[in-house]
């Protein structure tokens, strides 16, 4: 019986699917991390704006996110966007919308904690060195701020890969759905869950699990630096 | 300040505008449908023998066949959207799929969100035993044991019809078959589709009662308000009676899963007369 539950994901172009199913939730992940990353500098500053009203929208943005679980957010937008304004958006579409939004948010606060964290002193003595605010910016506090940034950045990231298991709610074939798939195909095979599902488990960690390689490499380098 | 307020506030009344303007009339129509060229089915896509995708990525079962034959006599493409029993309803509410076909079970409830049409299919009871001492009507359940699982149509159903029939009841369905063939019972029930299912691959069983209790049906369903496709699909369903077509989709489909001695009409409704 063990034999028949791994043979199960050779039958037909099963693999082929699940690979493609894999292809489908890095897309997503890649393109919304693309966006959170370019957008959330960009919400960073503004958290740290002057501006009282943008630093409110931004917090009420932030919190919005969190206290919403990204599956009604997903509905929200797949299903309520449709039926209250006809807005027909694809499902994919619809998940980097959702994922863009809690990514660039979380991305932003990111941005801000690893900015502010930076001491005091060092603006004050580039300045004192005789440098420009624009050379402050480029070559003390960006770098530091880049460093600082990077873990987290990569803790995002692996957590927007593993969340876009839910697209599958919304007709989105991604990995976990064509996994359900085969597992659909053998409902009377009891190890067809665990082979497939652990298949799945696996083709995850090797996605994730080399971003968390290069991340902690990279740091060591910039450490020595 | 004040004017990224007012851009807000005018964003927000602009937003309910259009979400008011835009609410009328989601669906799509039987000459939308056609002008388009396509209609959208939602179907299940792990639920084999009903509705699933094989090892070569394509769909199959009992609701695909059906879902073929309605695009193939509409003559348009037919785009199928991979659904989940949870959200069914939220589909044709949303407008996203023209048709569910994701073995859809009528209910008093449901129908007051979707339209229904004609069935196609029906689950009722079925009660299975062991070969050597068949059961093959209620009444020789009588003073004898009968397995179920707590929290089915087949425990209420015993419990209030037939409170002389000794019940045994188990957790879940696993144990429940187990008990079985234990001979902890003399019979055991659930819905018709499960036991025929399992007396295939249990030999020395076989279901001696195919339908018993109320019956459920399994029908198309639109989004509420949708006439025009209701009616087409109520006369495709009538037509499709006609030339048995649905006794066809079982050999087709689900005649693997039930075995050669199973009565297709014990699930299957033709003509939409149940």
């Amino acid at each position: 019986m063990q034999d028949l539950g791994i043979s199960i994901l050779f039958r037909g172009i099963n693999f082929q699917r699940l690979l493609l199913g894999l292809w489908v939730t890095l897309r997503i992940a890649l393109i919304t991390i693309g966006i959170s990353v370019a957008l959330g500098l960009l919400f960073g500053l503004a958290m740290m704006s002057r501006s009282r009203t943008a630093r409110g929208v931004c917090r009420l943005w932030l919190e919005t996110v969190r206290i919403m679980p990204q599956l009604v957010l997903l509905y929200l937008v797949y299903f309520g966007f449709a039926r209250l304004f006809g807005w027909d958006l694809e499902g994919e579409l619809s998940a980097i919308i959702v994922f863009s939004f809690w990514g660039t948010a979380e991305m932003g606060d990111l941005f801000r904690g690893a900015l502010t964290s930076i001491p005091r002193h060092q603006r004050e003595s580039a300045a004192a060195l005789g440098l420009t605010r624009s050379q402050i910016n480029r070559y003390i506090l960006l770098p530091q701020t880049a460093r600082r940034l990077l873990p987290q950045t990569i803790n995002l990231s692996t957590r927007i890969i593993k969340t876009t298991a839910l697209v599958k709610m919304i007709n989105v074939t991604e990995v976990l759905k064509v996994g359900q798939q085969i597992i659909g195909q053998f409902y009377r095979e009891p190890s067809a869950a665990f082979w497939v599902y652990g298949t799945v488990f696996l083709l995850y960690f090797l996605v994730c699990w080399p971003i968390s390689l290069a991340a902690s490499r990279l740091e060591r380098k910039w450490e020595n630096a | 300040m004040k004017r990224f307020v007012k851009v807000i506030a005018l964003t927000l009344a602009l937003v309910l505008v259009l979400a008011s303007a835009a609410m009328a009339d989601g669906f799509r129509t039987l000459d939308e449908v056609k002008e388009s060229g396509k209609i959208v089915i939602g179907l299940f896509h792990d639920k084999k023998p009903f509705g699933y995708v094989d090892e070569n990525g394509e769909f199959q079962g009992y609701d695909v066949y059906l879902a073929r034959r309605l695009a193939e006599d509409l003559g348009v493409e037919l785009e199928i959207v991979a659904v989940d029993a949870p959200n069914r309803i939220e589909f044709l509410q949303s407008f996203k799929v023209d048709v569910i076909l994701a073995n859809f079970t009528y209910t008093a409830e449901r129908a007051e969100q979707v339209d229904f049409a004609k069935p196609y299919m029906k689950v009722a009871l079925g009660v299975v035993s062991p070969e050597n001492a068949l059961i093959t009507d209620v009444e020789q359940l009588k003073g004898k044991k009968l397995i179920v699982s707590k929290g089915t149509t087949a425990e209420t159903y015993f419990e209030k019809n037939y409170p002389d029939v000794q019940l045994v009841k188990y957790d879940s369905y696993t144990d429940a078959y187990l008990g079985l063939l234990d001979g902890r019972g003399d019979g055991l029930s659930t819905d018709n589709t499960e036991v025929l299912a399992w007396a295939i691959e249990n030999p020395g069983f076989s279901v001696g009662i195919e339908s018993l209790g109320d019956l459920d049906t399994i029908n198309p369903a639109v989004s509420k308000g949708n006439e025009t496709l209701l009616a087409w699909i109520n006369d495709e369903i009538v037509k499709l009676g006609e030339e048995n077509f649905f006794h066809a989709d079982y050999e087709a489909t689900l005649r693997e899963t039930y075995g050669e001695n199973a009565d297709a009409d014990a699930l299957v409704v033709e003509g939409g007369v149940v």
